[in-house]
C-alpha cells in the first residue's frame, strides 16, 4: 500500500481500530448501579420493556469507552490541526475566548424561560450583537431567531412575501435565483412557497443582468443574490440588478454567507440589498458543523423591521421607565445588601444602561417563530465575543486578510493551474485543474494527494460550472508561512503528475483509510452497524 | 460514442424517436464521463407532463447534483426503474440500459430543435 512516497507509515493502522460495539463483551460494565435505596415500582406494562437483544448496547468498560474515542479524535482532521482550505465553507480558527466567555455561569446556566428582568446581562448581548449585524450590514432590523443559514434564508423569504402581502402584493410568488448560487438558496425559495426561476450566468461568472431584465416582472417576489459568488468574486453589477429587480417591484436578498469577504469594506444595505443573513460560524467564528447548533441571524431595512421572527430584543429608550424597573427590583433586592446581586453592577459609562431595560419583544408584523426560543445563545454570545474583541478595526482587517491571502496563493499558482475566472479574487480562489487532468491526473486525484502531506483538500467539482474545479480558501487565519507551504505542495504535486501519475491516482497513501470507493458509498450506503458484520 | 440515430440537445440529453411518436430519452456520453459515477437518479412520474429544455428531475453523481433537463414536450409514458437499483447503467450503457424516460411527444416538429451526432459533437470540441 505504501509506495515509500511519503516516509510515515499510517500510525493508524497499527491501531485497534473496531468499532465500540465490536469491543463488546458480554456482561463487561463501565460502571456498577447502587442498589436501589427506594422502594421498587412496578412496571405498568411489561411492553415498555425493550428486549435486550433488540437493543444491542455495547458492553464495555470505562478504559475502552477512553481509548476509542480518544483514537477516534486522533483520527479526525481538523482546523486544530491541519491547514484547511475548504472552499465556501471558510474554515478558520475560532479563538478559545469565544468558548470561554459562552462557559461563563451567568450565560451558560440561564433558561430562556427567565424572566428578562433577571437576565439583562444576556438580553444585552443580544441587543448589542443586533446593532453589530445591523452595523455591518447597514440593515439595522436584526432577528437573532434562526438557527442556521438556511433557517435565516427561509426567514428572509418569509418576510419578503409578508412584506409584499401587506402592500397587496401577494400573487408575486417568483423568486430569481442565479444558476450559480448556494444550493440553499431554491430550496429555501421553495420551502417558502415561491417558485425559482433561474437567472443565468455570464462567462465572467457574473449575473447575466439582460436574462435578469427578463425575467423581472410582475411576478417577482425577491431576487436571490450570493455575494460574494460562488466563484468568489464580487458581483459587479450589483447595484444595477438591485435597481432592475427595485424597479420590478420586487425584493432583494443577499446570500450573506460569504460575509467574512465585506467586513468593514462594503455593506449590504449600501448596495440596495433589503434582506441578507448571516452564518455567524464562517464570518464570527462560531464552531462549524456537526449538526450544529448554529445561527444564522436575519438582517433586513428599517422599512422590513416590523416582519422580523420573533422575539427580538429592544433597549427601553426612556430613563424614566428603566428608572422605575430599577427602583422596583432593587427593593426587593435591599434586604441582602448589594454585595448579593448576581447581576453585575453597570459601569458608569454605561450609566444609562439600567437594569430591567432590555426585554424580549414581538415585532408587529412578524412572520412569528421559527423555533421554540431566542435562537443558538451560547453561539450569540461566541459571536459577540468575537466582535467584541477584534473591534471595528479588527473585523475590517479579517476580511481584507482573506481577501490577500486568497489572492496570494491565486498570483502564485496561476502559472501551473488555470483560473475559472481571471479576476482579483474575493475570500476564495477557484482554481482549475484542466491542465493536469489532461496529463492523466482529475483534481479529485490533487486533492487527495494533498491529505498526504497534511493538508485538508479543497472543494472539489463546485461551482459546476467549472471543469476539474478546486475551491481554494485560506481565511484570514493563516500565516505566509503556511500559505507559502500550500503552494510548495501543489507545485510538488503538480510535478509528480509527470514524474509519478500513477502515485497521485492511488493516493491517499498515508491516512488510516486509503482511497475509498466513493460510489459504492454512495449508491449502497452502510448507515449501521450490524452484528453480522454487513 | 455518440450514436447517429439519436437527436441532442446542448443540454447533453439525446433523444430516441421509436414508433409513433414516442420518444426514449438520456443523458450522452460526455455528459455521464464529466459527471463521474451516478450515485442516484431522480425519475419522474408516469403521466407527469415534460416542456422540451425544462427540468425534469435530477441526476447525482459522486461530484455533484445536476438537473436534468428534457429535449423534447409531451407526457411521461416510462420510466426506467432499473435506475433506482442500479444508477451506474447511465455509466455503463447510456444510450441502452441507462435510459431514464420515455415521453409520448406533443410535437414531433420540436425535433428539429435538437442537433444530430455531427453537430452535437462538434459543440463538444
Amino acid at each position: 500500500m505504501s509506495d515509500g512516497v511519503v516516509p510515515n507509515a499510517s500510525v493508524a493502522d497499527m491501531h485497534d481500530r473496531r468499532l465500540l460495539m465490536d469491543r463488546s463483551v458480554s456482561g463487561r460494565r463501565a460502571i456498577e448501579m447502587p442498589a436501589a435505596d427506594v422502594p421498587l415500582a412496578e412496571m405498568p406494562s411489561d411492553d415498555l420493556l425493550r428486549d435486550a437483544d433488540d437493543l444491542q448496547l455495547p458492553e464495555v468498560s470505562q478504559l475502552d469507552v477512553i481509548r476509542y474515542f480518544t483514537l477516534l479524535s486522533r483520527l479526525n482532521f481538523s482546523i486544530d490541526t491541519n491547514f484547511y482550505p475548504l472552499g465556501s465553507c471558510t474554515m478558520k480558527y475560532n479563538p478559545k475566548l469565544n468558548d470561554q466567555v459562552a462557559s461563563l455561569g451567568g450565560f451558560a446556566n440561564i433558561h430562556p424561560l427567565q424572566t428578562d428582568e433577571s437576565v439583562q446581562g444576556a438580553l444585552e448581548v443580544m441587543f448589542e450583537l443586533q446593532q453589530w449585524l445591523g452595523e455591518a450590514t447597514a440593515l439595522p432590523g436584526v432577528g437573532l431567531a434562526p438557527l442556521a443559514g438556511a433557517q435565516g434564508e427561509y426567514a428572509g423569504l418569509l418576510i419578503a412575501r409578508a412584506a409584499l402581502e401587506m402592500r397587496g402584493e401577494s400573487h408575486r410568488k417568483v423568486a430569481l435565483i442565479p444558476d450559480s448560487a448556494h444550493g440553499t438558496n431554491p430550496a429555501s425559495a421553495a420551502m417558502a412557497g415561491l417558485d425559482v426561476v433561474t437567472v443565468k450566468t455570464d462567462e465572467f461568472g457574473n449575473v447575466d443582468v439582460e436574462d435578469l431584465r427578463a425575467k423581472a416582472d410582475e411576478n417577482a417576489c425577491v431576487f436571490m443574490l450570493t455575494i460574494p459568488s460562488t466563484l468568489g468574486l464580487f458581483e459587479p453589477n450589483i447595484i444595477e440588478i438591485n435597481n432592475i429587480i427595485h424597479d420590478a417591484g420586487g425584493l432583494v436578498y443577499a446570500d450573506g454567507a460569504n460575509l467574512n469577504a465585506l467586513l468593514g469594506l462594503v455593506k449590504l444595505g449600501d448596495l440596495g440589498v433589503d434582506i441578507c443573513h448571516s452564518n455567524l460560524h464562517k464570518t464570527f467564528s462560531t464552531p462549524h458543523g456537526g449538526g450544529g447548533p448554529g445561527a444564522g441571524p436575519v438582517m433586513v431595512t428599517e422599512e422590513l423591521a416590523s416582519f422580523l421572527p420573533e422575539p427580538i430584543v429592544v433597549k427601553s429608550d426612556t430613563t424614566r421607565h428603566s428608572g422605575s424597573t430599577t427602583r422596583h427590583s432593587g427593593e426587593s433586592r435591599n434586604p441582602e445588601g448589594p454585595g448579593q446581586s448576581d447581576i453585575p453592577t453597570p459601569s458608569p459609562s454605561q450609566g444609562e444602561i439600567k437594569r430591567g431595560s432590555y426585554h424580549l419583544t414581538r415585532p408587529d408584523n412578524s412572520i412569528g417563530k421559527i423555533n421554540g426560543f431566542h435562537g443558538s445563545f451560547s453561539i450569540l454570545v461566541r459571536a459577540y465575543t468575537y466582535m467584541q474583541s477584534l473591534g471595528g478595526d479588527g473585523l475590517r482587517a479579517v476580511s481584507e486578510n482573506a481577501l490577500i491571502n486568497a489572492n496570494y496563493i491565486q498570483a502564485r499558482l496561476r502559472d501551473r493551474f488555470d483560473l475559472a475566472v481571471d479576476r482579483l479574487c474575493m475570500h476564495e480562489t477557484v482554481l482549475s485543474g484542466k491542465r493536469q487532468a489532461d496529463r492523466g491526473v482529475p483534481a479529485l486525484s490533487i486533492a487527495k494527494r494533498l491529505l498526504d502531506y497534511g493538508i485538508h483538500a479543497p472543494t472539489m467539482y463546485f461551482p459546476l460550472i467549472v471543469p476539474e474545479a478546486l475551491m481554494v480558501e485560506p481565511t484570514e487565519t493563516e500565516s505566509k508561512e503556511t500559505l507559502d507551504r500550500f503552494v510548495a505542495v501543489m507545485q510538488a504535486i503538480d510535478d509528480e503528475i509527470d514524474s509519478d501519475p500513477d502515485s497521485v491516482n492511488h493516493a491517499p497513501h498515508t491516512l488510516p483509510n486509503t482511497r475509498l470507493d466513493e460510489a459504492t458509498a454512495a449508491r449502497r450506503p452502510v448507515l449501521r452497524w450490524s452484528s453480522n458484520g454487513d | 460514442m455518440y450514436p447517429d440515430d439519436l437527436k441532442y440537445s446542448s443540454e447533453h440529453e439525446w433523444a430516441r424517436v421509436g414508433n409513433g411518436d414516442v420518444a426514449e430519452v438520456g443523458i450522452t456520453n460526455f455528459a455521464q464521463d464529466t459527471l463521474g459515477d451516478v450515485v442516484f437518479v431522480e425519475l419522474p412520474e408516469i403521466g407527469s407532463k415534460v416542456d422540451q429544455f425544462d427540468k425534469f428531475g435530477e441526476i447525482e453523481s459522486v461530484k455533484a447534483v445536476s438537473d436534468l433537463f428534457s429535449p423534447v414536450s409531451g407526457t411521461v409514458t416510462a420510466v426506467n426503474e432499473e435506475l433506482e437499483q442500479s444508477p451506474e447503467l447511465v455509466n455503463s450503457d447510456p444510450y441502452g440500459d441507462g435510459w431514464i424516460m420515455e415521453v409520448q411527444l406533443d410535437d414531433p416538429s420540436e425535433l428539429d430543435e435538437l442537433m444530430d451526432s455531427q453537430t452535437y459533437q462538434g459543440t463538444l470540441e
